[in-house]
């Protein structure tokens, strides 16, 4: 390779696409070649950097400097100012919301100064469409060690050792899981890896298959020998084409290199794999649905026993792992299972990548050691609330979590105390609430997740879940009645005992984590139809305060219909004719003055 | 081999039927092939008219209601002809805290088009999808294969103006 004296680690995730990395990469391609830098400066697009907010993010190296929020404009000046003459520009660095200070280096700013990343250690470092650049990262040494010098007791005790436990969801130790299917006996086995990623709110499986699509493979290729497997599937949601491209590409590569295909590495063991794109159902994440997809039925959960390690897809000994923990997989056996254990907590070891999303000031993927406190993920990595406001609740798990009061935000993070609160861990994505958000309209949109979700196989689930969401719906018009809340709760049991699969299982659990905590924001509603967040459209008056209004005609100039009516110095009114309850004026208000 | 001339559609030409012959011809062997099959003649289509359905349950020698359970079952299908141009909006929980529902109401007043419709001039569908996995920019609406994030309701018809 020719040497380059700077490297521009430019994201090319799905999101900096979408904020417009390609064409800013098109005008610093253009700019470095009107000052001669091509030879000297390489641009490599990088996978998902994790601070997807702020795209598109890049990092130049080694110098260690972020930059921010880039556009095709910003080409020219950042050329020649900083990789010209050696001055960075200030202006296109974060800036951190709560001191804000100018940070130039990536390891100053909060964001990635308290992160731990093991999971995704690649992110942001290598072109994820290059094997060479993976390999010259220490990838497929954790295999080759499996496959030469470990038996499959080896990388299972291994595994064991190491406490990984899924992270898809239900958090099941990992080393067991390959232990029950080692056992059984079949010609045939397989290997799947589950990249549904079907919580809503959660994107770090498509971060790490589009940052690193190798460390999936490999931790495939260690689980197949270790269960000694012969096949395997990718499950990828059709939803995700850069991750599906990138792990084709990536597949390609490995069996060029003799990395997948028959004798790998002149070990006499084979396993190769292909990617099996889903079809959008959020079900099919479940591991029996998920099965039944890959053989081209309708993916509907089966009841176990059997279990898949004895009789998964086509009935042969199969085991499913989500993407995040086989990405974890390669680096266990290269520096074995005490390093992995060291972090953690007791019963969670490692680290986990969450998702922060909603209102709050840092958006992106983490990665942290179990056991940090939600807290600090929410203050010091997250950088609080913005615009400020209150915070109300945290939301952890996806559609069948629960939300977390204020009084909780102490809690580590660890799969056993994540439940004792009312959430649960699930695949980590992490939704904070501000003070305008109700709590009764996030219930209700969670059970609208859940009723359009169910595959409709079990009464409980298909017909119980409809009815928490009439319940819901009635109370978010205001139409609610004494009596409701207790229906609600014993619907929430009733399906919660009686339904086949861990959808149905956990689906009441957003209505009774927010009856538990926000039980008078339920009461607001029904007794006194009253929305206190004001979110419910049906409890609104539409009606400005003057007292409260301070008459800066912010809601006057969002509103799309004309309804608002507002003169410089006057206080605003709503003309309720012309109003179509669209909210855009509640949002636009700064002072609350509108009812 | 089914006939080429059993399917009859308005909106299948006979171009498009030589490409479903193809797909059906190399994945006909393949265990559950059905759902690679439909995706791909959906993409040859447009959506899955129901001769569609029909001439692919045919080709794979597999019952047509198995075909259709499969079909209705899965979101991406579509047996209803959609706009020329997609609007998949994200409400998922991220999305649905930073404001896409106002966006979609947007959407919906400005063209008169409904979640799972699609416009009188064809011109446009809306879909609601679960979580584009672009969290980060919440709220996403993608439009073909172009992602807009941190959109607002006033955003909207700027937008979508450039898709004709
Ligand atoms: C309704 C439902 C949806 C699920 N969706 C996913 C998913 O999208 N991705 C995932 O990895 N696991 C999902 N799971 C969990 C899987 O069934 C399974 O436990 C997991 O993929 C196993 O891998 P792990 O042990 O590495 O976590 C889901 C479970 C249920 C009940
Ligand atoms: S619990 Fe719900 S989603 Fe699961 S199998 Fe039963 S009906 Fe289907
Ligand atoms: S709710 Fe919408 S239409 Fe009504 S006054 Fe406010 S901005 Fe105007
Ligand atoms: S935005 Fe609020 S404070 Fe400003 S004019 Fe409107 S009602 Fe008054
Ligand atoms: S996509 Fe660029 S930081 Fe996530
Ligand atoms: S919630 Fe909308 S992209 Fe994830």
């Amino acid at each position: 390779m020719d040497q380059a004296r700077l490297h521009l680690m430019l994201c090319g995730g799905t999101g900096c696409h979408a904020s417009g990395s390609k064409s800013f990469h098109e005008a610093l391609d253009a700019e470095l070649k009107n000052q001669g830098l091509e030879k000297e400066v390489r641009v490599i697009e990088t996978g998902c950097n994790g601070f997807c907010a702020l795209g598109p993010v890049m990092l130049v190296q080694p110098e260690g400097i972020f930059y921010q929020q880039l556009k095709a404009d910003d080409a020219a000046e950042l050329v020649e100012s900083h990789f010209l003459k050696g001055r960075p520009v200030q202006r296109l660095m974060y800036r951190d919301p709560v001191s804000k200070k100018t940070m130039a280096h990536m390891d100053e700013i909060p964001f990635f100064a308290h992160q731990m990343i093991w999971a995704m250690r690649n992110k942001g470092l290598i072109d994820p469409e290059s094997i060479d650049e993976y390999i010259a990262r220490d990838g497929y040494f954790g295999m080759a060690k499996a496959l030469t010098e470990m038996s499959s007791e080896d990388i299972i005790g291994e595994i064991k050792a190491s406490g990984l436990r899924g992270r898809g969801g239900a958090g099941f130790p990992t080393g067991v899981k390959w232990g029950f299917a080692a056992q059984a006996k079949s010609d045939v086995k397989y290997v799947l890896c589950n990249a549904d990623e079907g919580d809503p709110g959660a994107f770090m499986d498509r971060s790490i298959l589009e940052a690193d699509p190798h460390a999936v493979l490999e931790g495939m290729i260690i689980a197949a020998k270790a269960i000694n497997a012969t096949q395997g599937y990718i499950y990828c949601r059709t939803e995700y084409p850069l991750a599906i491209q990138r792990l084709s590409l990536a597949i390609e590569k490995a069996r060029d290199y003799g990395l997948l295909g028959e004798d790998i590495l002149g070990s006499g063991f084979g396993f190769d794999v292909d990617i099996y794109q889903g079809a959008g159902a959020f079900v099919c994440g479940e591991e029996t649905a998920l099965m039944r997809s890959i053989e081209g039925r309708r993916g509907m959960p089966r009841p176990r026993p059997p279990f898949p390690a004895n009789k998964g897809l086509w009935d042969k000994p199969t085991v499913l792992n989500n993407v995040e923990t086989l990405a974890n997989v390669g680096q266990i056996m290269l520096n074995g299972g005490q390093w992995y254990a060291s972090v953690g907590t007791e019963s969670s070891k490692g680290t986990k990548v969450f998702a922060i999303s909603g209102d709050i000031n840092n958006i992106g993927l983490v990665e942290v050691p179990m056991g940090i406190s939600l807290r600090k993920m929410i203050y010091d990595i997250g950088g609080g609330i913005p615009n400020k406001r209150k915070f109300k609740a945290v939301q952890l798990g996806g559609p069948s979590g629960g939300c977390i009061p204020e009084k909780y935000l102490d809690t580590p993070v660890d799969y056993e105390e994540i439940a004792k609160v009312g959430a649960i861990m699930g695949s980590g994505g992490v939704i904070v609430m501000d003070e305008k958000t109700c709590m009764v309209d996030m219930a209700r949109f969670f059970m609208d997740f859940i009723q359009e979700e169910s595959c409709g196989k079990c009464t409980p689930c298909r017909e119980g879940t409809r009815r928490i969401l009439e319940i819901l719906e009635k109370i978010s018009e205001g139409r609610g009645e004494p009596g409701d809340i207790e229906t609600l709760e014993e619907l929430s049991e009733v399906i919660k005992s009686s339904s086949l699969c861990g959808l149905g299982q956990t689906a009441p659990n957003p209505v009774l984590s927010t009856l538990n905590y926000f039980r008078d924001e339920y009461y607001a509603h029904v007794y006194e139809k009253r929305c206190p967040a004001k979110r419910c459209v049906a409890l609104l008056k539409f009606t400005v305060d003057p007292d409260k209004c301070k008459k800066c005609g912010l809601c006057f100039k969002a509103c799309p219909t004309g309804a608002v009516q507002w003169e410089k110095k006057q206080p605003a009114s709503i003309d309720k004719e012309k109003c179509i309850q669209c909210m855009a004026c509640y949002d636009a208000c700064r002072f609350d003055a509108i009812e | 081999m089914a006939a080429t001339d059993k399917l009859q559609h308005p909106d299948v030409t006979p171009e498009m039927i030589r490409e479903i012959d193809d797909i059906i011809e190399s994945q006909k062997n393949a265990p559950g092939a059905v759902i690679p099959v439909l995706r791909m003649s959906q993409d040859v289509v447009g959506y899955l008219p129901v001769e569609v359905i029909d001439y692919i349950s045919a080709g794979l020698n597999i019952p047509s209601s198995d075909v259709y359970g499969v079909a209705t079952f899965y979101s991406l299908f579509s047996l209803t002809p959609k706009g020329r141009h997609r609007i998949r909006a994200c409400l998922g929980t991220a999305c649905y805290v930073k404001g896409i529902k106002e966006v979609m109401g947007r959407i919906s007043k400005e063209f008169d088009l409904e979640v799972g419709g699609t416009t009188e001039d064809r011109r446009f569908s809306l879909e609601a999808v679960r979580c584009l996995g672009a969290c980060g920019l919440a709220p996403v609406v993608v439009v073909d294969q172009d992602t807009y994030g941190g959109i607002s309701a006033d955003q909207v018809s700027g937008i979508l103006e450039k898709y004709e």
